[in-house]
């Protein structure tokens, strides 16, 4: 990126309205990935001087435990109602998680999710990070993953969305494709780096169960009901060039026993239309890089 | 600035969690549990009795509900005695009506200045825990360890006064405590705190203390005082937390807890009483719901593990 600039100059202007035509496979017109967060918070982190992590004096009980849901009860529950209806998980992963609760991790992998990392724990943020303390994230990232499910990560969502200036780049050029972190467009898009290529795939924070239920307050079924919303406008217009649809969640918001049933019924008709391509984060990157 | 070299250290990374207070356990691995007659699902009642003085204090935090204009609040305090004084007697209808008893997270306050209410909550069958001295009582890691000790041992003592029971059950306000919090109450001879909202059943600390989780999701203050939906779409939520929890209870023969928060200035209001009626007509009639106070829930699961 270019530091101290206004635009930081990430990626090239391509107004949605005349692009070249994107095609998924089997000419399906709107890729679907779901992107189970699975995330160790610490009960009691060292201080970032940029960010606390909890609101209140440690130990923050509320907010430690209602994660600590995600491990201990939903994150079954969540991963059995993409199972059913044929969703694969890409899991932005706190890399510690395979240290804390291997089980949970040993779930997903056997499940074929892809994994890609979401820094050491969303409790570290990377603000005020120099570049040595970044590269030993990225690189126990890389072996970590390696380690507890034999996958070599190709994409990055930051920890707790904090970034360094040279995040983009040093991702790069470690081989990671894709990025998670950049909000700017409902297609994949290219990102300028220092080295090597990299993508940027559409997350979504809008459409993010922790938008819908702690930002906007929306009931389990009023989310189900917008992630169909989503699903059916993005899959109109991808007739005319392939969009992307990210459906980003945490067990410990969604798989809450008054949301998960209106959950499993949207995906259940988002995988039951034809113009779904479940899909993981990689194959989508790996389709759009064949086209462009 | 750099970051100082220990914020990339990780002295706690290991397997389990990091910290010494509970053991990880997976809820769908655990041995079955089922509550009494077979029923698979509990559904715990628990009404505060809340006194919020005032004069709101700020250490180590204000409660939630507390005042919130400038001195005197007579709006926020008002209606908040509303609850004491004509809300909760239609929750307690309400119980009646449908046969289900609650536990009831009394300040010690409250059973001092409204005796008549006790009388009342006890004369239904319902159980009391303890709920802190009044809406100022407050506990945080900034708290002094004498100073919460004190806190501890002055609702106890207030409340058994008042009441003449002695509380089995803790709930902190705000669900806040101090990393002394639960060997505190274990001290004080408690059985068990509702704090940590981790999990679907009962668990135990590494102390001894047990947990009952009662969740805050579906509280009436994040529901319909946060969130600010209807009576109606909080008892749908109910609905849908309670049927998923039955399939899910069958699906994997084990019991589960549905907890069921209530204020009674929230939901005692007269537009929103029927809403919680009609509901619990609905769940007292479905074959899978045994309503139980918290001590009867953690007997129950005691006794089992």
């Amino acid at each position: 990126m270019q530091e101290n600039a206004a635009d930081p100059g990430l990626y090239d202007y391509h107004p949605y309205n005349n692009r070249p035509k994107i095609e998924w496979p089997e000419g399906k017109t709107c890729a679907v990935w779901v992107a189970p967060n699975l995330e160790y918070y610490e009960i009691d982190p060292p201080a970032n001087p940029h960010r606390k992590a909890w609101s209140k004096p440690h130990p923050d009980v509320v907010g430690y435990s209602y994660r600590d849901h995600s491990n201990r009860v939903s994150h079954w529950r969540m991963a059995d109602a993409m199972g059913r209806h044929g969703f694969p998980g890409s899991v932005s992963l706190s890399v510690a998680l395979c240290d804390h609760h291997p089980e949970v991790v040993a779930d997903g992998a056997a499940r074929g999710w892809e994994f890609f990392s979401h820094g050491i724990y969303n409790t570290r943020y990377s603000y005020g990070m120099d570049e040595a303390q970044e590269r030993a994230i990225i690189e126990d990232s890389i072996e970590t993953v390696q380690r507890a499910t034999g996958q070599r990560i190709r994409g990055w969502l930051a920890p707790a969305l904090t970034h360094t200036p040279r995040t983009l780049d040093l991702i790069a050029e470690y081989g990671m494709d894709f990025t998670c972190d950049l909000y700017h467009d409902d297609q994949v898009q290219e990102v300028k780096v220092a080295s090597g290529q990299l993508a940027s795939i559409p997350y979504s924070l809008e459409v993010n169960d922790h938008y819908g239920f702690n930002v906007y307050g929306m009931s389990g079924r009023e989310y189900a009901d917008s992630l169909l919303r989503q699903f059916e406008r993005l899959a109109a217009e991808g007739e005319r060039s392939g969009t992307v649809m990210c459906i980003p969640i945490h067990a410990y918001l969604i798989g809450q026993p008054h949301r998960i049933g209106p959950f499993e019924e949207a995906l259940r008709r988002i995988a039951a239309d034809p113009r779904c391509w479940k899909a993981r984060a990689g194959e989508i990157v790996d389709a759009w890089r064949a086209q462009v | 600035m750099t970051l100082d070299p220990e914020y990339t250290r990780y002295p706690h990374r290991r397997e389990g969690y990091d910290h010494d207070l509970y053991q990880w356990s997976n809820l769908h691995a655990r041995a079955p549990v089922r509550w009494p007659g077979g029923k698979s699902v509990a559904i715990v009642l628990c009404v505060s009795l809340e006194y919020f003085p005032i004069l709101p204090e700020d250490e180590p935090f204000r409660a939630p509900g507390h005042m919130v204009t400038p001195y005197p609040d007579y709006r926020h305090y008002t209606v908040r005695d509303y609850g004491n004084r004509v809300a909760v007697f239609r929750l307690l209808d309400a119980f009646a009506k449908a046969g289900v008893t609650a536990s009831f997270a009394t300040n010690a306050a409250v059973a001092e200045r409204y005796p008549e209410l006790i009388d009342a909550v006890k004369a239904g069958g319902h159980e009391i825990i303890a709920h802190s001295t009044d809406m100022n009582g407050t506990i945080a890691s900034t708290l002094s360890e004498a100073e919460e000790r004190a806190l501890i041992a002055e609702s106890l003592a207030r409340l058994e006064a008042a009441t003449g029971t002695t509380p089995k059950g803790w709930l902190s306000i705000a669900r806040s405590q101090s990393w002394r919090t639960v060997d505190l109450l274990k001290e004080h001879g408690l059985t068990y705190c509702c704090d940590w909202v981790n999990d679907e059943l009962p668990w135990r600390f590494n102390n001894g203390l047990i947990n009952l989780p009662l969740s805050v999701d579906l509280s009436d203050r994040q529901i319909v005082a946060v969130q600010q939906h209807s009576a109606e779409a909080w008892a749908r939520m109910m609905r849908d937390a309670f049927a998923f929890l039955a399939q899910e209870a069958a699906r994997q023969s084990s019991a589960r807890l549905l907890p069921m928060q209530l204020t009674p200035y929230i939901m005692g209001q007269p537009f929103r009483i029927a809403a919680l009626e009609d509901l619990l007509a609905d769940l007292t009639a479905r074959s899978e719901a045994w309503f139980g106070s918290g001590s009867a829930v953690v007997e129950s699961w005691e006794a089992q593990q």
